[in-house]
């Protein structure tokens, strides 16, 4: 009879201990999903934090408002090169999948939420800004033959904001520029002077950003890990991760080479393929869904 | 049985330990989004209790993963870590910073930095800006309600939702 008082002593003990840790909280960091998903070895995503910890300290200073600010002048830089699509079934659809998407993700809730806007370009690419503007063409659509499939593209967009990628890619003596004008200029309506200079910084800042969006592209690494954020995303929202590897196989062969989009701002299809190691879904997706694709986007096809 | 009992003791020990840090998690946080909502439910398709606007003070009183149970006013609801923050958000339009009386590291004000002010100054630096649709696009809006018939329309059931 002792032995079971002991027993049950040491359960309860031990179940307490458990509703412990279930207090922290779950704030995934997006190597850990990675390396959780075998997509990635513990030394890549180990890197991948040294080399970010840094910067990313940095950028814990701006406000989630501050970078909807910067997110909307980011997307007003994309418009000057990219037209939009005034094509209100598209891009409804595109919103509704992208709010499906955002839900399942880590960062549900951005200062202004999420927005999705279809691009009038026959090049293959897409945008998303830190403020939560995602942009994504015609002619990337037309890598997509399945909702699933462009649930995959939204979400490999989604992944690059849960990661902060448009964010990091301020270089570092501009972002503890931009740090140095916000921590100065404290108050909320500025002098012309004050204005000037936080006007400057913040065209920086913006420049940085599209620079590295729509000239230089991302490391590979930050692409890599969009497409693992990706396959989490599907998988949490219930559609069929494979589908990215169904897209990229679509797309390994409308991709232009020596074109200005994804060709020269991504790695190729076949190299994101391989680092995803996983193959194409072999089962049809659900009709229901590819019909309702069908439906808003077939005409973009 | 020496052995068992230390064990015991230390494992005990340990919960009150944790016990203490789980009460400490009711602190008060900030939203510091536009707007978030207040839930019956730990989910963003969970029945709206209220609407808690940028800056709002709420109590956390339990956490769930990344939902927080709050208490806002008079009501009580579930939302989401996304929203919020440890920091205070002053909401001043006044001249005066009220740093000093807080630490920097604790308070952040609205409007502050980058702003409206800045970005319409911005915008003067280069004519081909034209911020029309970005405007336009932020006013494409997705209720709960219309994800629920998405969801169920295509056969999706999301096996994590909001983190």
């Amino acid at each position: 009879m002792k032995k079971i008082t002991v027993h049950l002593a040491l359960f309860i003990s031990l179940l307490l201990l458990c509703g412990c840790a279930a207090v922290e909280t779950a704030t995934t960091v997006a190597t850990d999903i990675a390396v959780q998903k075998g997509t990635m070895t513990k030394e890549q995503a180990a890197s991948i934090r040294t080399g970010t910890t840094a910067v990313a300290r940095g950028l814990e200073e701006f406000t989630p408002e501050q970078e909807y600010y910067i997110g909307r002048s980011v997307g007003a830089v994309v418009l000057t090169k990219y037209k939009p699509l005034n094509d209100a079934k598209a891009n409804s659809y595109l919103n509704l999948l992208g709010h499906t998407l955002v839900l399942a993700s880590d960062t549900p809730e951005l200062f202004a939420g999420f927005h999705f806007l279809v691009l009038d370009s026959d090049d293959i690419n897409a945008f998303a800004t830190p403020g939560g503007h995602v942009f994504i063409t015609r002619g990337l659509i037309r890598c997509c033959r399945t909702e699933d499939e462009l649930a995959a593209v939204v979400a490999h967009e989604i992944g690059h904001i849960q990661m902060r990628h448009g964010m990091k890619a301020i270089q570092k003596a501009r972002l503890a520029e931009a740090l140095t004008v916000l921590a100065r200029e404290g108050v909320k309506t500025y002098g012309d002077q004050e204005l000037t200079k936080l006007s400057n910084s913040f065209g920086d800042v913006i420049s940085d950003i599209t620079t590295t969006m729509i000239n230089n592209g991302y490391s590979r690494a930050y692409e890599y890990q969009a497409d693992a954020a990706a396959v989490t995303l599907l998988k949490h929202a219930g559609y069929e991760p494979g589908a990215l590897v169904k897209m990229l196989q679509i797309m390994s062969k409308e991709l232009k080479p020596g074109g200005s989009d994804f060709a020269k701002t991504h790695p190729s299809p076949q190299a994101r393929m391989n680092e995803l190691k996983m193959s194409a879904p072999t089962q049809q997706t659900q009709n229901v869904r590819t019909e309702r694709f069908t439906r808003a986007a077939g005409h973009l096809l | 049985m020496a052995r068992y009992m230390s064990v015991i003791v230390l494992l005990a020990a340990l919960s009150v330990f944790c016990l203490g840090a789980t009460a400490q998690t009711q602190k008060a946080m900030s939203v510091q989004v536009k707007e978030t909502q207040l839930r019956a439910k730990p989910s963003h398709l969970g029945k709206m209790v209220v609407k808690a606007p940028y800056g709002a003070r709420l109590t956390i009183l339990e956490e769930r993963g990344a939902w927080k149970r709050a208490a806002y006013g008079n009501h009580r609801g579930w939302v989401h870590a996304s929203s919020l923050t440890t920091k205070r958000i002053v909401l001043t339009a006044g001249k005066t910073s009220p740093a000093g009386t807080v630490g920097q590291d604790e308070i952040a004000l609205a409007g502050k930095g980058f702003n409206q002010e800045v970005e319409n100054r911005y915008r003067t630096s280069d004519k081909n800006l034209d911020y029309t649709w970005i405007n336009r696009m932020e006013t494409f809006n997705v209720t709960p309600e219309q994800i629920e018939t998405f969801l169920r329309e295509g056969k999706l059931s999301p096996d994590n939702e909001g983190g």
